[in-house]
């Protein structure tokens, strides 16, 4: 192992002993990333610790973990760590349960399970059945629901403050300012099998999802393209310029043509057709400004 | 410390088969049991502990423990962020030993990676973890002091404690949240004048400083009144009730993970495990104090041990490269980029990493299902099995030996309820 993670050594042959010593309620022993852990029957779980802890060592109980699986028809999973402190190695144990099943707890085997499984319980709704005082543990007095669950939102669905009216905390449903942002970095370019947004044009390639981005458009393909596009869609109203007003000319652009340019020169296009509109701008001329200082000619480019 | 004592009767069956004259006792009230509220307020309580007790005269009979007052959903937070981004969460786990926090976590995702960690990198964490321990200390026996009355240390130790936070800003640039360690190794070197400088603290100002307070406070009378014989637990309870670190250590077993599990450098470090004989508070203090000396030789056995080179790994694909490099060539920054807003895949499975943290074994339980972020992180705080056993400790002491207890525990409520 190249990590320096605390160096827990292999037990010698903890496969065969825990297929002996448990028979039927061992459903699976897998040994990955150096650690040992089995899945064993729910039912039997309090016999099986009894049996870890007595015939196998495993004499503390450090941790007890749950896991959300929603996708599966036993969602929970509960994880328990044992420790050999004689034997110098980890073990975990682990069984799987639903929101309804509760699982016989192990309060009697070691007492420190009694706020571990409190904890599952508040977080994930796991019952323990035989746990004395089940009550919930980390959350507000009052608490409704189970946080740690897969489906609860991440900003929960209260929130408190202290009112200057009542003197006292209130609880309100949780009023955001800007929506929870969570970014999708799975990589379209590594194969997701969904649309992006503002990529419903391309269609998709109509390959399997997981073969990678679709390659560029070839030539061929963006000028049948751009046929297509022209002789489907002709604009809306076409504009023309068939009389005088439509082509952007009149008062205003005569009155702008006849302001004199910054460098004094009169711009060329001063309008001789008088149209009434002209006439009335001419009576009132633009106040003749200040003419601006002549700028230095400037000499043989930028130096 | 008492809110308002509620007068609890629970007279009856005390007095039953006596013939009671409740004519003549108008006026009197048969009290047997006191139900008191310890906290969330409390100086000794270390924090937002309250504890719900119930007292017989000044014995304690039952002792409920709430926790949970500061909870912040540590845990929900880290599932939707990257690995790298959850890794400051645990700086404010435990904010009394921050590096202590991250080094478990920091462990778990090289141990997905199977990620191989530079030498100096090794050295450099140990060295801070073992710092982190005697900051760590300075605190706990100081206010433990405090709490069973002595002034005077608790403020000699506290300036060994500022020298330790300075040192750990001129590493990482924060005194507390130093989020320094990463995975693949540290974030930045660090000067060769603060390894000096370390060196010289450890050989000089902290023995004497130290010593000097301890020297008030272990041969004191009144302090060993306050806390030998108190809340004594014995090898099987440690075990039964999930006991770890300094509490297990006092308790007379020699576990200690650096040794049995040895992570980082600590293979290649010689130190011993101090192990309490009776099992009481001041066993559990003077582990501490006793852990004190071990650190400082660890600190001096990397510093002249470490040896130079890269302080994190060089796979580009779990450390960024440093913004220098990112400045000049176009695949850094690349890299860069992707790091920082992408993060990197951790590959499907589960580990469970525990390290000896200052106040025991605390335990990152890692599930990955392969995407940048993580699918669960349990985080094993160490207080809450020792809070646990609270009850079964003080049953029997008196009131004011509960301070003592607490203290003895070393409870800090950032990282007990996450």
């Amino acid at each position: 192992m190249a990590s320096p993670a605390p160096l827990i050594a292999a037990r010698e042959g903890v496969g065969p002993a825990l297929q002996k010593l448990l028979g039927e309620d061992l459903i699976e022993h897998i040994f990955a990333v150096g650690e040992d852990s089995i899945t064993v029957r729910r039912e039997a779980v309090a016999g099986v610790m009894v049996m870890l802890r007595d015939e196998l060592d495993y004499q503390q109980l450090m941790e007890i973990a749950g896991v959300d699986y929603p996708e599966r028809a036993e969602r929970f999973e509960v994880v328990y760590h044992l420790l050999s402190v004689t034997k110098n190695h980890r073990l975990r144990v682990r069984v799987s349960t639903d929101e309804t099943t509760p699982v016989p707890s192990i309060v009697p085997v070691w007492p420190v399970a009694g706020w571990l499984e409190r904890e599952v319980f508040d977080m994930y709704g796991v019952l323990f059945a035989g746990n004395p005082d089940l009550r919930r543990i980390l959350t507000d007095y009052g608490f409704q629901g189970h946080p740690q669950r897969k489906d609860f939102p991440l900003t929960g669905y209260t929130e408190l403050r202290y009112s200057e009216e009542d003197k006292r905390v209130v609880y309100e449903p949780v009023k955001l300012a800007q929506d929870f942002r969570n970014f999708d970095f799975l990589s379209p370019w590594e194969g997701a099998d969904y649309v992006l947004p503002g990529d419903e044009k391309a269609g998709g390639t109509g390959e399997a999802p997981g073969k990678g981005a679709p390659s560029p458009m070839t030539a061929q393909q963006v000028k049948v393209a751009d046929d297509k596009a022209a002789k489907k869609a002709p604009a809306p109203t076409p504009k023309t310029t068939e009389k005088p007003e439509q082509t952007g000319a009149g008062a205003k652009a005569n009155v702008k043509a006849a302001k004199t340019s910054r460098d004094g020169a009169k711009a060329p296009t001063a309008a001789k057709a008088k149209t009434p509109a002209t006439k009335k701008a001419e009576k009132a001329p633009a106040k003749p400004k200040a003419p601006a200082k002549p700028r230095k000619p400037k000499t043989g480019g930028d130096a | 410390m008492t809110d308002s004592p509620q007068v609890k009767h629970h007279g009856s069956d005390m007095f039953a088969g006596y013939p009671v004259d409740t004519a003549n006792t108008a006026g009197d009230q048969a009290v047997t049991n006191y139900t008191i509220n310890f906290g969330p307020q409390h100086p000794a309580a270390h924090g937002v502990l309250r504890m719900v007790m119930e007292l017989d005269g000044e014995i304690i009979e039952r002792v409920d423990p709430h926790v949970g007052l500061l909870h912040r959903g540590t845990e929900k937070l880290i599932e939707y962020k990257t690995y790298l981004q959850a890794l400051p969460y645990f700086d404010r786990l435990d904010y009394c030993s921050p590096l202590g926090m991250e080094h478990s976590y920091v462990l778990a995702i090289e141990k997905l990676l199977d990620l191989e960690v530079p030498d100096r990198a090794q050295y450099l964490r140990t060295m801070f973890a073992e710092l982190t321990r005697i900051c760590n200390h300075m605190l706990n026996i100081g206010s433990h002091v405090m709490d069973v009355g002595a002034m005077t240390p608790n403020l000699w130790v506290f300036e060994l404690r500022e020298d330790c936070l300075n040192f750990f800003e001129r590493a990482s640039g924060a005194r507390m949240h130093s989020a320094w360690f990463r995975p693949g190794g540290v974030h930045q070197d660090v000067p060769e004048k603060l390894l000096v400088d370390i060196g010289e603290w450890c050989e000089t100002r902290l023995p004497k400083l130290f010593g000097d307070a301890m020297s008030l406070v272990i041969d004191n009378r009144i302090f060993k009144q306050r806390n030998v014989d108190i809340a004594t637990v014995s090898k099987e309870d440690a075990l039964a009730w999930g006991f770890s670190g300094p509490m297990i250590r006092g308790s007379g077993i020699p576990w200690d993970i650096r040794k049995a599990q040895p992570y980082d450098a600590y293979a290649k470090m010689d130190f011993d495990i101090p192990v309490g004989t009776r099992g009481d508070c001041y066993d559990r203090f003077m582990v501490r104090v006793q852990e004190v000396y071990q650190s400082q030789r660890i600190i001096l056995q990397c510093i002249n041990a470490m040896p130079r080179g890269p302080v994190a790994s060089l796979d580009r694909k779990v450390v960024p490269p440093k913004r220098g490099e990112m400045k000049q060539s176009m695949e850094s920054l690349i890299h860069h980029f992707k790091l920082y807003t992408e993060g990197f895949h951790v590959p499907a499975g589960e580990v469970y990493v525990a390290t000896e943290s200052p106040k025991g074994e605390f335990g990152v339980y890692l599930v990955s299902d392969g995407t940048n972020k993580p699918y669960r992180c349990k985080i094993r705080p160490t207080a809450f099995s020792h809070l646990q056993a609270m009850d079964m400790m003080s049953k029997g002491h008196m009131l004011a030996d509960t301070t003592a207890i607490i203290g003895a525990i070393d409870v800090v409520f950032g990282e007990c309820d996450r």
